[in-house]
């Protein structure tokens, strides 16, 4: 069997705010319909590691690469173009925008109903709400709709910032099961940042942990699981199921 | 779980539009000629409320629905009128071609300083933006030769429209004018509005950092509205120079700007209809209350931009929503929800 192809490379990269570095060296990649968990004490710097690939923190020094192709110095809507699709912690879904009109608002070109079609194929309890006010939505539906509205541009990696915080769990199963579905049908790759350590080591394949920002361990799951000391020294892992 | 069908999809991903097609443009068409006809002494104040009703739904777009926050819409205003009065005076006295020049040097200066503009943000955005304006309106002063100066740019005559419809003292045709090209003006913002353009402005005005990382080129997007936004203030400039025949240093006032900022928030800033029914109300509340009193009448028009920001924070329009949506049909407000 083929290796999936690498879309995504982190190499060495070191950012933050204000000239203020928060990551160290990262470097991990992520390939076609790979699922990677992103995991670590809160301050690690997982939310600034997705924000440095979208070219939302300051990357100090290191390189993004996208298809091969160097984008560390892309705006964030080129790097959006190029395939990145980004679901950020906040759900922040345009509250007067009926669902349509959210995932409308997000087409920047090219795509025909089909991609808003396809969004409701993976989330259908927003094909039925699709003409409800952003604002009418449950918790679990704005957060469906985040990542549908993250989707309607077909990116190849989809970058996901906590989305399953102050879901109820059958919400989370759901919205888990759509992403589980996305990447193995449609190849997109993952990278799930995620509180619930227990979800994230079902969902990846591949899981970075972070310590104060320096990646402490980058490895298969089954690697990990293997490795419980790694764990709790990394994170304080005490509540992972199994 | 039953996959949704690509049909309803489709059907559903086209923008919403009225129940009845050109439904507020027929209801703007009525209310207007009914003014017409009611009010057959007033038609000058009419079309002057035309007018500043059409450079404030400019102001909408670009304010109301991308949230670009400009002091200085009557830059491009301004430079319409003179342009559209210079055309006249020295080019064609045709008053549809006069009327495409101002709106196209509505659209040129708006495209040429926003696009230094747009580079910046939040309150340096709106300094530059009055900087902008009163940069015109000196040049405007300064350069009497061209413009008239303080005395402002006379001389202004046009043909009848369509070589049949002469201006008429009565302002007749001016105000039939004026509400033809209100109303279609009105007809294209509101596609522009319910357009996923429309929405990817309104989705900028409420999160631009993720608009963009959605894939959005913002600044371009700001700048097609604002350059949009200018064309049409531009338009209103012309209408207004063709009209009164006369184009005065006020056209370009910080003044006229702030006037058309508060018409918006008064009748409400989040929809196109806001635009229209804030225009009416204050420049009629203006028109009574200098009336009656010419000393303290800005007293009047404080006090309604207070209670209407306190009582009504969408705005008048938002009145009309409530009463409309008791009745058994639709109102020109709620014809196309964003329009």
């Amino acid at each position: 069997m083929a290796a999936a192809r690498i879309e995504l490379v982190l190499d060495a990269v070191t950012a933050g705010y204000a000239g203020t570095s928060v990551l160290e060296r990262v470097s991990f990649s992520v390939g076609e319909g790979e699922r990677v968990g992103l995991i670590g004490r809160n301050g690690a710097g997982k939310t600034t590691t997705l924000a440095a690939v979208m070219g939302l923190a300051q990357l100090i020094s290191g390189r993004v690469l996208m298809n091969g192709a160097d984008i560390t110095r892309l705006a964030t809507y080129k790097r959006a173009r190029a395939g990145l699709g980004y679901v950020p912690q906040t759900r922040d879904v345009f509250p007067s925008l009926t669902v349509e009109e959210n995932l409308q608002s997000a087409m920047n070109g090219g795509q025909g109903p089909e991609a808003i079609a396809a969004a409701y194929r993976l989330f259908p309890k927003l094909g039925d709400r699709r003409s409800h006010a952003g604002s009418q939505l449950s918790g679990g539906e704005q957060q469906m709709l985040s990542v549908a509205r993250a989707l309607v541009n077909g990116p190849k990696i989809l970058l996901l910032d906590e989305p399953l915080e102050g879901l109820a769990p059958r919400v989370r199963e759901e919205l888990m099961d759509a992403i589980r579905r996305l990447a193995d049908e449609t190849g997109v790759g993952c990278v799930l940042v995620e509180q619930h350590v227990d979800i994230v080591l079902d969902f990846a394949t591949k899981i970075v942990v972070l310590e104060r920002g320096v990646p402490v361990f980058v490895g298969s799951t089954a690697d990990l699981r293997a490795q419980p000391a790694v764990l709790d020294r990394a994170i304080g892992l005490d509540k992972v199921a199994g | 779980m039953a996959a949704v069908g690509l049909e309803n999809a489709t059907a559903a991903a086209r923008p919403q539009r009225p129940a009845i097609p050109f439904l507020p443009e027929v209801m703007l068409a009525a209310l207007g000629i009914g003014a017409f006809f009611a009010f057959p002494n007033d038609l000058a104040f009419l079309a002057r409320i035309l007018i500043t009703g059409l450079f404030v739904l400019s102001l909408s777009l670009v304010l109301g629905q991308a949230g670009i926050p400009t002091l200085g819409h009557s830059a491009s205003m301004g430079t319409g009128a003179y342009a559209a009065g210079l055309f006249a005076i020295h080019v064609s006295q045709d008053p549809l071609a006069g009327l495409l020049a101002g709106g196209l040097a509505g659209g040129v200066i708006a495209v040429v300083t926003g696009a230094l503009l747009l580079r910046t943000a939040h309150l340096t955005f709106v300094m530059l933006t009055i900087a902008v304006a009163q940069i015109l309106y000196e040049i405007a002063n300064q350069a009497a030769w061209l413009t008239g100066g303080d005395n402002g740019l006379s001389g202004i005559s046009v043909d009848p429209i369509l070589g049949v419809f002469g201006f008429d003292l009565y302002s007749r045709t001016s105000y039939l004018y004026a509400l033809a090209v209100l109303m279609v003006s009105y007809f294209i913002l509101r596609t522009i509005v319910d357009s996923p353009f429309g929405l990817t402005s309104r989705g900028i005005h409420s999160d631009p950092e993720r608009m963009r990382a959605l894939g959005c080129n913002t600044y371009r997007h700001l700048l097609i509205v604002f350059t949009i936004g200018g064309l049409f203030a531009g338009l209103a400039g012309a209408l207004s120079a063709q009209v009164a025949q006369v184009v005065g240093l006020a056209s370009l006032s910080f003044g006229t700007s702030g006037d058309a900022l508060v018409m918006l928030i008064v009748g409400g800033s989040a929809r196109l209809p806001g635009a229209l029914v804030g225009t009416v109300v204050f420049m009629i509340v203006e028109h009574v209350a200098a009336t009656v009193n010419p000393y303290h009448w800005l007293f009047i028009i404080g006090g309604l931009l207070i209670v209407t920001v306190l009582v009504l924070p969408g705005g008048l329009i938002s009145v009309v929503d409530w009463v409309s949506a008791r009745m058994p049909w639709r109102t020109f407000g709620r014809g196309a929800r964003h329009g």
